[in-house]
């Protein structure tokens, strides 16, 4: 089969095209939008590099940054509605 | 290279593929609407490839054990329920905070039922009025 090094690479090259949203983005939504998506991406990521060490471990690192990033978004969404 | 190691690398194939093709309509689309629209749903399926797709395949390897697989299994569920969550926040933010629509959309349900509501309060906020004036 292909072998884990590519998919790293494809996440990354995936990261990168969401990375040119951030920048490029007019609105705040634009690039709130596309840190969401760059975060999912991340916790995908974390979960491959977990078997690409094979050390469980990383697998919990992973479900804290998906829960932190959940909050963090909903924090975001309540400043844009004028709530915080 | 045993069964469940091929299964496993299917399915984290497929889900970076998914993963490329959110990150492609957060670029292509017009506006922020359309990006919400293309890049939640290709990212929430992609990471339940991945994330499932890593616990099957470390059962086929050697240091793999069932742990693996709840603990993933735990992730996506997890990320299967809060990302439409996170998704409809932010983008009811976005609405509220003015954010226009592109000019080729055509159609505008939350307007119409703000519209709705806000003619249905005032009805309601005249009705009273008129019986008292009768009165």
């Amino acid at each position: 089969m292909i072998g884990i090094n590519v998919y790293l690479a494809l996440i990354a090259v995936a990261t990168l095209l969401s990375m040119y949203r951030v920048f490029r983005g007019p609105t705040t939504v634009d690039r709130l939008v596309a840190v969401d998506i760059m975060t999912t991406i991340t916790t995908g990521l974390m979960v491959l590099f977990a078997l690409y060490y094979g050390r469980m471990i990383f697998l919990d690192v992973a479900l804290v940054y998906a829960i932190l990033a959940f909050g963090g978004v909903i924090a975001f969404a309540r400043y844009l509605e004028g709530g915080l | 290279m045993s069964a469940l190691s091929i299964i496993g690398e299917i399915l984290v194939l497929l889900g970076t593929f998914f993963y490329f093709l959110s990150s492609l309509g957060l670029i292509r689309m017009p506006d922020v609407y359309n990006r919400m629209q293309t890049a939640t749903k290709s990212a929430t399926l992609g990471s339940l490839g991945v994330i499932i797709g890593v616990g099957i395949w470390a059962l086929g390897s050697d240091f793999g054990s069932a742990a693996w697989l709840t603990k993933t299994i735990v992730i996506a569920v997890f990320l299967l329920l809060t990302n439409p969550i996170s998704a409809h926040a932010l983008i009811r933010g976005a609405y509220k905070s003015g954010v226009p629509l592109w000019e080729g959309s055509v159609v505008d349900r939350y307007r119409e039922h703000l519209e709705a509501k806000k003619s249905t309060e005032v009805e309601a906020s005249k009705k009273p009025a008129e019986e008292g004036g009768e009165e």
